[in-house]
């Protein structure tokens, strides 16, 4: 039997990226709000000082700062007709656990997603005609412009002190920014990030081929800065454990190093660490939430009543706390209705590795941070006629030297074999001259009538709960977008005067087992109409106004670009929504 | 009125039946902090073998020593206590499958699923070498491996890598495969974790280890980084007492 605590106004489920920004605005507005956040409370002068912080084994290969899968995990399988097994391991994304959520282990590659990503259906409508986009695929307008949401990506690269060098100022194009960009109205707080050996050559040899290089936007710190809460951060010092690991220098944009010390300040917010929340309860009517049931590291239930529900987990736990708790109709592929765990992507990525003579070049790969590179992006969303090529969609492609890390980055030629004396003389020879980009061909993933999530009707978590069931695979449009984009990388290689260049395609079928970003998005998506969608513009449940569901599981389909800008963005429009128009009238913001 | 007495009582249940929330804590007003919350990094004593048998620690020597030999600049697997860092890792939560999902039902699925086996790491260690022992004797005339030739240990090898040779009861290519990401592992991971002695990994590569800050060096391109690498322990060289 839950005991009952003492309700509050806003109780905020997951303390990440998007808990932590709704939660500072609405305690700001003067409400009480409390957090419950499933792992620990972490801060970056204490869990990751840099004295032990940068060891590959514990933190990148044994996975120390992620969710434990025996805590919980998912069952995958790539087709309906299949039976779905558990995730053993975590392979394909990294599921985060603790204060920060994923902004602690990220690499801070800090995008925008382009203006036409948000119309995406009308727009690719308009341009191609109706029939050029695939019969099964579902993607859709997102019900925000970017227009609308631009001061808030502001907002949210203000407080991140996001490093990168402006393309497009007010309709202005800027030499040496991304000329793609849609309008913003202001430069990035900061300079990019100096640029090492590799990303000035390849840049150099991508200007060469025709196309706008420019330095990616970066959250890693190109000098000291204070965010508009006052909270400092100091510069990268290139150490190489980025993404994985915690930043124990306050150079890396996280909840810890830009808002958390600003918000554990005001007197009417509290946070409750290692408690997970087991279900969001709801009153006789099912329409109007009553706050939330967790369960502490001791097993012990307790309630938590509220009268206003922020859901801001990790995307598919968004999705999986929805169907528990009875929110919004559970999606059915076959019948193609309802909306819970609909419109369910990641990403398609792919690389080039490119082999250098040694004796001309060394790239010191060690020196490195989680966004410093220099990318291309006239391969990204509908940058480029898609007319002849018979696919939608595209990525950003870039030179991003995120690590020289020895366990995982040590690319040999292929051919090499795994083990022995032509291994090692392989790895000895190639490690400095050897190019593996960290993030290479960043593809985006389009919605599909048979990707999705549902509850599995076989494995349990540790409390008896269902685990949520992925059902992915990559579709044609996919593998044809990630050819012709892994095949345009590859000539930028050459052209740098690689001696060898391997091009690693990504192919169906989907494999849980390979590591290809932790962007989950969908599932439950913001739109314009309840019959296809869980929330409405401003992130409001369809079913339930008082519950507001934030993060990348809104995201009718992924672009082309790392999500967390556009996820950052969406939170403080959805908490400006809340201060200015829900708290003066409660109730359904959208009549639809 | 509550009496001296009957309050301590009531509090001692209190506290009693707080214990459980010790790690479940409220957070307001202040940055809460205490020394090394998230744990101390564990260093790999040395000493004597701490999962391995003797006898399985011997054919373990010469595995690491085939998959990564010595050559005249850098040691091998051997002597870069590669077998000590998987002794080490196999007897801490690595070995016990500590933190994985380890509920039934287990049903072997497509590759694209991953790993469904119910052996830990551990176990398929133990029932691997114990099958390994068992073929080589059968074959080589009652020799273990470390007894074979450099020549017939890396022929086993291969053919255990190309599904050529069988184990009784337990998956032999699957051995193989965490053989190939261990070794590496030892070979490539800080010292602390008892493996990559004296940096030979990073020293054979160039990989400078935990020095943290290359703001001097990031816009000297083409430049070789000239500094020794440094691990979570330091160095030899600063600590020479230690050595």
């Amino acid at each position: 039997m839950a005991r009952k605590l003492p309700a509050k106004d806003v109780v905020i489920i997951g303390l990440g990226w998007t808990g932590s920004i709704v939660a500072y605005e609405l305690a700001d507005a003067g409400l009480d709000v409390i957090a419950i956040e499933r792992g620990p409370w972490r801060n970056a002068p204490t869990d990751y000082p840099p004295g032990y912080a940068p060891d590959e084994l514990r933190y990148r290969i044994r996975h120390e700062l992620f969710l434990r899968p025996e805590q919980t995990t998912f069952t995958f399988r790539n087709k309906m007709n299949q039976t779905a097994l558990p995730i053993r391991t975590w392979g394909a994304f990294m599921p985060p656990n603790g204060v920060g959520g994923g902004g602690v282990h990220w690499n801070a590659e800090t995008w925008r997603f382009l203006p036409s990503d948000f119309v995406l259906r009308t727009h690719l409508n308009e341009r191609y005609g109706a029939g050029f986009l695939p019969e099964d695929m579902t993607i859709q307008d997102w019900g925000v412009t970017y227009e609308e949401i631009e001061p808030y990506y502001d907002r949210f690269e203000y407080l991140c002190g996001t490093c990168g060098q402006a393309g497009n100022l007010k309709g202005q194009i800027i030499e040496g920014g991304n000329p793609f960009e849609g309008p913003r109205s202001r430069p990035y707080p900061n300079p990019p990030q100096q640029q090492p050996f590799a990303a000035t050559l390849f840049a150099k040899a991508a200007r060469e081929l025709g196309y706008k290089p420019f330095p990616q936007p970066s959250g890693n710190m190109s000098r000291a800065y204070q965010n508009p809460l006052g909270v400092r951060m100091g510069p990268c010092t290139f150490c190489g454990f980025c993404e994985w690991f915690g930043c124990g220098n306050h150079s890396k944009s996280s909840p810890q190093t830009t808002i958390l010390p600003a918000l554990i300040r005001k007197p009417n917010f509290s946070a409750r660490d290692n408690c997970e929340v087991t279900r969001i309860n709801l009153d006789a009517s099912g329409k109007r939430a009553t706050g939330v049931t967790f369960v502490d590291t001791g097993g012990n239930e307790w309630e938590q009543p509220a009268d206003l529900v922020i859901l801001s987990a990790y995307t598919i736990f968004n999705v999986q706390l929805l169907l528990l708790s009875g929110i919004g109709k559970p999606y059915d592929p076959s019948a193609n209705s309802g909306v819970i765990g609909r419109n369910f992507t990641h990403q398609t990525i792919s690389d080039v590795v490119s082999f250098f003579d040694p004796a001309k070049f060394t790239f010191n790969p060690f020196i490195a941070s989680g966004a410093i590179g220099t990318c291309v992006d006239e391969f990204n969303g509908d940058n480029f006629d898609h007319g002849p090529h018979g696919f939608v969609g595209g990525g950003y492609m870039g030179q991003v030297q995120t690590n020289g890390r020895p366990i995982e980055t040590t690319p040999v030629p292929p051919g090499t074999p795994r083990w022995g004396a032509q291994w090692k003389k392989a790895v000895k020879e190639n490690y400095q001259s050897a190019l593996k980009p960290g993030t290479g061909v960043h593809g985006s993933m389009y919605s599909y009538r048979d990707v999705y999530v549902d509850l599995d009707p076989t494995y349990k978590d540790r409390f008896g709960r269902p685990l949520a069931r992925i059902t992915m695979d990559f579709h044609d449009n996919e593998i044809k977008q990630n050819k012709f984009l892994t095949d345009k990388f590859a000539e930028i290689f050459q052209a740098m005067g690689a001696k060898q260049v391997h091009k690693e395609y990504r192919k169906a079928p989907y494999d849980v087992t390979k590591y290809q970003t932790t962007h989950l998005c969908g599932g439950a998506i913001m739109g314009t109409d309840p019959s296809t969608s869980a929330i409405n513009r401003y992130l409001q449940s369809w079913d339930v106004p008082n519950l507001f569901v934030t993060g990348a599981s809104g995201f009718p389909q992924n672009a082309g670009y790392n999500p967390t800008g556009t996820l950052g963005a969406l939170a403080y429009w959805a908490a400006d929504a809340i201060r200015n128009k829900y708290l003066k009238d409660p109730g359904q913001l959208i009549n639809a | 009125m509550i009496n001296r007495r009957k309050f301590l009582v009531s509090a001692a249940i209190w506290f009693a039946g707080t214990t459980s929330l010790t790690r479940a804590s409220v957070i307001r007003d202040h940055m809460p902090w205490s020394p090394f919350p998230s744990s101390r990094p564990e260093f790999a004593r040395p000493g004597p073998w701490q999962f391995f048998t003797s006898d399985e620690a011997r054919a373990m020597e010469a595995i690491v020593d085939r998959i990564i030999p010595p050559d005249p600049e850098t040691p091998g697997g051997k002597d870069a206590g590669c077998a000590v860092f998987i002794d080490r890792q196999l007897k801490g939560p690595y070995g016990s499958a500590g933190g994985l999902y380890k509920l039934g039902p287990f049903t072997k699925g497509t590759k694209e699923q991953g790993p469904q086996s119910p052996l830990t790491p551990a176990e398929l260690y133990r029932k691997s070498l114990a099958a390994l022992d068992k073929h080589c004797k059968a074959k080589a005339g009652g020799k273990s491996f470390d007894q074979l030739s450099a020549e017939l240990q890396d022929d086993t090898l291969k053919k255990i890598e190309a599904g050529d040779i069988k184990f009784d009861g337990v998956d032999a290519q699957g051995f193989f495969s965490a053989l190939l990401k261990d070794v590496p592992e030892g070979f490539f991971s800080d010292p602390i974790h008892g493996g990559n002695r004296d940096m030979a990994g990073w020293k054979m590569i160039g990989f400078p280890g935990i020095r943290y800050d290359y703001r001097d060096w990031i816009t000297r391109h083409n430049e070789r980084y000239p500094h020794p690498p440094v691990s979570i322990m330091g160095r030899a060289d600063w600590s020479p007492h230690k050595a």
